[in-house]
């Protein structure tokens, strides 16, 4: 039986806590996933500094070089995990059956964290707008413009809550590393995999090990996690997101209410987008927070839910080894029920129709033994104040919106991915300045298609950075 | 040299010896309380004539802990008993009120046994010790610096209301309730701190984790502020931890005791640490004066095989209270006895799957 253990500072420590890895379907025990306590991750914080210490010994660009080595070795190596060896079919196969995610989407998000980690230095570059990153390992330096700047770390270590069920969030953290700050991860209870590997092939690519810890274990943990960086993200529900607004500490990463703005000069045309609009939802089997799940327009929006509705409709689960799997399975008991009886509360209203029930020729929630999938939906609503009109679940799911074009900005909401098909320029000169919107696209860019040089809900740099004053010699008279 | 099944045998004979002897006691008409006498009205059993061992108990219907809630405490208390000075302890009371018992003397009782248990190298006699646990109207408070007097030494306490931990808790002020953790800490460290020559204490698993970093933060260690045995309980205190806090927090120097207990049942102790256990936790009752098993998650009435998990079922035989047979909030696996505890135990509790989700745990 495959055991994975705690790792403390790059040691591997067996608990006296273990917990069973499961396949989502069969129940099958994958895994052991040795249980840290969180004691233990409070102990450990005490030599957090040392992370930091051992990763400055190397230069940020050694680094860098070492993340395009690790990257390679992420996408095709044969790496240690825990008491036995994974190769990367072996991986994406563990994963899916752990997480219920389709076996090519495993392998898309293997792709999508590779291709993070390989042109890591053109990030770095891009986000730090071209700052010498020595300048962040001494704190201070003189910039080409002849600018003295000064970057402090704000922690030594960045920590990671993980999720158990979406593999592509881990690029968020992935930049760490280069930029010398040490890892503490707690992986999600069914998806230790990519942590693991990731550590791994950091290692195999000579980044010293005792920059990084893994906790797996319970809720105490990943809030003992919390707790002790100074830095942390943690990913979840609207909850959490709500419960950590405001902290410095803590970036909460959760629903993403992403969506598609259409303006009035390129409505006529909708079914030139239609492929963008689709792809938007779909994508990622609509898990995750960059998935549209709003498509916003002043008319057709009865034609255009149509015309998805047709396209989605029919998508019905499939064995997560089969190429053509577009779903994921609800691995958690209840998730998928309850959020099925939501919608079903939220269509009761005549503003609200499922346009999707007549291309499914079937129920939405699918019940298995062990897991449930709830299969593609798409709702029209006529009343952009309706709340089924801003609603966002983790599957293909999206809301065909009826809304005057000069009232959107005022109905959407927070919105982390916004893309707005528009050539209006007065109308994106508003959408540049809507506070409400992350990340915005202008044109018919899918939602979920990431430039990575570009920062994702907030600027790392920033995150994990404090630009601040620092003089050496005084300042011209004044 | 009695053979351990000559030494089981025995202690069942005591067993139900004692159980005769308590059903006679709380169910005849000169010596019961109000409450059981009454209740004996509603039972299809008389007690005194059908109960003659231990496995009679199970005639009477499940202690229900919600009868325990309001007053008149007075009915609780059996008729000899009445002009003795009564104390109240309380248990949970978050919200609404709270379960309380009446005790006399069972307090007294249950940890001068518990005493006999404690190594004396680890619990000198006539040592001070430091109670890191809650206050107010528990048992635990009083019931520890009677075991501190008992041993020949002072007790010093903190002020701890586990209640106000556990509504911060609930309407999910973290910070408040670490502040809370800090303060019950800032305490602890002034009283060791003052020349007190503490070197026992009382305290729960959290609490001594807190304790034992905070100490490490400011160079110390538990075993530098002078401490060398812990008597450690009153919430879940898993295998991992005590390995963690034997190996990490405490050191080979600083002996610790898990027990598990409550206000009901008195106190259960740990069988005694041997390496070839791996940090395993055993509980055993203070036989015959309360008695656990480890029942079926569906029928109460029936044992599980040993090593197999079950939920935590008490009883309670003293002269203040008869419990016969209550279902705790706890589940474990049933342990064979052993040769210091030649009955049933009890080992890796924790709580009861279907109750845990909504269980808060608060500092304490």
């Amino acid at each position: 039986m495959l055991e994975i253990p705690v790792i403390r500072w790059g040691k591997p420590y067996e608990s006296l806590e273990k917990a069973d890895v499961v396949h989502f379907e069969t129940g099958e025990v994958m895994a052991k996933m040795h249980q840290a306590n969180a004691g233990l991750v409070q102990m450990d914080s005490r030599k957090s500094n040392k992370a930091r210490e051992i990763l400055k010994q190397f230069s940020c660009a050694d680094l860098i070089r070492k993340c395009e080595q690790a990257a390679d070795l992420y996408l095709t190596a044969n790496l240690p995990m825990g008491t036995g060896t994974q190769t990367p079919e072996e991986f994406c196969s563990i994963q899916s059956a752990t997480t219920g995610l389709p076996l090519n989407m495993c392998r898309a998000n293997m792709s999508k964290n590779a291709f993070v980690l390989k042109h890591m230095g053109d990030m770095l570059d891009a986000l730090t707008r071209g700052l010498s990153l020595d300048i962040l390992t001494r704190g201070y330096g003189m910039e080409s413009r002849n600018v003295m700047v000064s970057f402090q770390a704000n922690s030594p270590t960045l920590g990671l809550v993980l999720p158990s069920n979406s593999p592509g969030v881990h690029t968020l953290w992935l930049p760490a590393i280069p930029l010398q700050i040490g890892l503490v991860l707690k992986p999600g209870s069914s998806e230790p995999w990519t942590p693991y590997r990731m550590y791994e092939a950091f290692a195999a690519a000579g980044v010293p090990r005792e920059a990084f810890c893994l906790y797996p274990g319970p809720h105490d943990v990943g809030n003992k996690v919390l707790e002790t960086c100074n830095r942390a993200m943690i990913f979840g529900g609207q909850a959490t997101v709500d419960k950590y607004h405001g902290n410095p500490r803590v970036q909460a990463h959760g629903p993403g209410f992403s969506k598609i703005l259409i303006g009035d000069d390129c409505v006529d045309r909708w079914e030139d987008y239609l492929e963008v609009l689709v792809k938007s939802v779909l994508m990622n089997g609509g898990r995750s927070c960059i998935n549209a799940s709003g498509i916003w327009a002043s008319r057709h929006t009865e034609a255009i839910a149509e015309a998805i509705a047709r396209q989605l409709g029919p998508i019905a689960p499939l064995p997560t080894t089969d190429p053509n799997a577009a779903i994921a399975a609800f691995t958690t008991a209840g998730v998928a029920e309850a959020m099925n009886g939501q919608i079903d509360d939220g269509i009761k209203l005549p503003v609200v129709t499922e346009v999707t029930a007549k291309y499914r020729g079937g129920d939405r929630l699918v019940k298995h033994e062990r897991c449930d999938y709830l299969r593609p939906t798409v709702l029209h609503v006529s009343d952009c104040d309706n709340g089924m009109a801003n609603t966002e679940y983790m599957f293909p799911f999206v809301s065909v919106v009826e809304c005057p074009q000069d009232k959107m900005l005022s109905k959407i909401g927070s919105t982390l991915v916004c893309t707005a098909i528009t050539g209006n320029d007065k109308w994106v000169a508003e959408l540049v300045d809507a506070r409400q919107i992350d990340r915005l696209n202008v044109g018919p860019i899918p939602t979920c298609a990431l430039n990575w040089l570009q920062p994702h809900e907030g600027n790392i740099i920033d995150f994990l950075f404090r630009n601040r004053a620092f003089q050496n010699s005084p300042p011209p008279a004044h | 040299m009695t053979s351990p099944d000559q030494n089981e045998k025995s202690q069942r004979d005591l067993l139900d010896q004692q159980t005769r002897e308590l059903v006679q006691w709380h169910f005849g008409d000169d010596t019961g309380c109000d409450f059981w006498l009454e209740k004996k009205k509603t039972f299809n059993f008389n007690p005194l004539k059908d109960v003659n061992c231990f496995d009679d108990l199970k005639k009477f219907p499940l202690f229900e802990d919600d009868w325990l809630r309001g007053g008149p405490m007075r009915r609780w208390v059996p008729k000899p008993l009445q002009e003795k000075p009564i104390y109240v302890f309380e248990t949970g009371g978050t919200t609404g009120v709270p379960k309380s018992r009446v005790v006399v003397e069972d307090h007294w009782i249950d940890y001068e046994l518990f005493s006999a248990t404690l190594p004396d190298a680890s619990f000198p006699r006539g040592a001070n010790w430091l109670m890191l646990g809650p206050s107010g109207p528990r048992r635990l408070r009083l019931a520890i610096e009677h075991l501190a007097q008992f041993r020949g030494g002072i007790c010093f306490c903190v002020d701890l209301d586990p209640r106000w931990v556990v509504k911060l808790l609930k309407k999910g002020d973290v910070d408040g309730a670490k502040a809370y953790s800090a303060h019950c800490i800032d305490q602890a460290l002034t009283i060791l701190g003052a020349n007190n020559d503490i070197q026992c204490m009382f305290t729960t698993p959290k609490l001594l984790e807190a304790l034992a970093l905070r100490l490490m933060d400011q160079g110390s260690s538990v075993e530098e502020a002078g401490i060398k045995g812990i008597f450690c309980g009153g919430t879940e205190f898993t295998q991992q931890w005590f390995r963690f806090a034997c190996e990490e927090l405490l050191g080979p120097n600083v002996y610790i005791t898990p027990t598990y207990g409550n206000t009901l049942m008195g106190l259960a102790c740990g069988k005694p640490f041997d390496p070839a256990d791996n940090y395993k936790i055993t509980y055993y009752a203070p036989q015959p004066r309360a008695v656990i098993e480890v029942v079926d998650f569906d029928d109460h009435t029936k044992l599980v095989d040993y090593d197999k998990t079950g939920r935590v079922k008490l009883y309670t035989m003293t002269k203040e209270l008869f419990v016969p047979g209550f279902l705790e909030r706890d589940e474990g696996e049933r342990e064979r006895p052993c040769a210091k505890y030649p009955w049933d135990g009890v080992s890796s509790v924790r709580p009861y799957h279907v109750f845990a989700k909504t269980t808060t745990v608060g500092v304490y």
